[in-house]
């Protein structure tokens, strides 16, 4: 799967890392400045930009790579990995940490982080710098009948070891009903 | 061994960061002396001077940087034995150095040491200008910073 992802990568439009990362960093320094260093709304605004991009993200992300119903969650979190975060940020997390009943696990993206470079966030233990990233995976998994808590646990801009991120399976959503924006 | 002050000054002549260090050079010979490898040794009445002769040669900087089309100015002003190096980034910010050659002794000063360091220095302070919570002329605080700029001096004065 992951050279799937490799040849899908080698083949869809790029721009330059650092216009990406300088973007988002841009947003974010931004948001924070617009809600008065409110890191929580921050989060908020970051988490609800990110969904939004994510429902409409899985239709490219279904039509570049063809990829087919998943028999196991466990199976959608390594398409997410091998083929979504690759095909999209040219990385690949790795999965760790699987519950028991193969509901929750932590994907911990692998350094260096596209989003975090050159960046130094503010004195504050409430900022998730990329909390975007989790909006993207719950819009996303929404749209494919997946009800997904996603959120961050760890973040080495934080001085923590590693950058992890939490997924945890709520409910498969009856396929007939229609995913609606909140 | 020679003590140095490093400053950075921004766009409206407002104080940026400052570091006041010693050469590393020669730092192992002295190491039997009482003073710790790197902290400077200028004499407290100079020392708290540094900043009014840094920012005095401002003046000097913005004529002579017509003059030139090199981003590194030279031997830009003296003051009581104090020579003053200056360096002027794309974006309008002054680094300046200022260090002190009476100090007994006929070490030769290398120019394009000092050069190399004003380099990497501006190398250092792009890379810090690029994080998105840093704006022009907000002081720089980050201890990332810091460190670096210590490894630069260390390499280089």
């Amino acid at each position: 799967m992951s050279k799937k992802g490799d040849d899908i990568w080698k083949n869809v439009d790029k721009i330059n890392s650092e216009l990406f990362t300088l973007t988002y960093g841009s947003i974010v320094a931004q948001l924070c400045r617009d809600f008065n260093h409110n890191y929580h709304e921050v989060n908020n605004q970051l988490d609800q930009m990110g969904y939004n991009i994510g429902i409409r993200l899985i239709e490219e992300f279904l039509s570049r790579t063809g990829a087919q119903r998943c028999q196991s969650f466990k199976e959608t979190v390594e398409v997410i990995t091998k083929l979504g975060f690759r095909v999209f940020l040219n990385i690949q997390p790795a999965v760790e940490n699987w519950s028991s009943d193969g509901r929750s696990c932590s994907i911990v993206l692998p350094e260096p982080n596209p989003l975090n470079e050159f960046v130094e966030i503010p004195p504050t233990k409430d900022l998730w710098y990329c909390q975007i990233l989790c909006g993207i995976l719950r819009g996303a998994l929404q749209m494919i009948q997946l009800d997904v808590d996603v959120n961050f646990v760890k973040d080495t801009l934080k001085g923590d070891d590693k950058t992890e991120i939490r997924l945890k399976l709520n409910k498969i959503l009856k396929d007939e009903v229609p995913a609606g924006e909140d | 061994m020679t003590s140095y002050y490093f400053s950075i000054i921004g766009t409206r002549d407002n104080p940026v960061y400052e570091f006041e260090f010693s050469s590393f050079k020669n730092s192992l010979a002295m190491s039997t002396s009482t003073s710790v490898p790197g902290k400077s040794q200028f004499s407290a009445s100079i020392k708290e001077m540094l900043p009014f002769i840094s920012n005095s040669s401002l003046d000097i900087i913005e004529d002579a940087q017509w003059t030139t089309n090199l981003f590194y100015l030279g031997k830009i002003d003296s003051f009581y034995g104090l020579l003053v190096n200056a360096f002027i980034t794309q974006g309008n910010i002054k680094f300046v150095l200022c260090y002190d050659v009476s100090n007994g002794t006929t070490q030769k000063y290398d120019d394009s040491s000092i050069k190399q360091f004003f380099i990497e220095a501006n190398d250092l302070y792009v890379k810090c200008l690029l994080n998105p919570f840093y704006s022009v002329n907000d002081a720089i605080v980050s201890p990332d910073f810091d460190l670096r700029l210590k490894l630069i001096a260390k390499k280089y004065l």
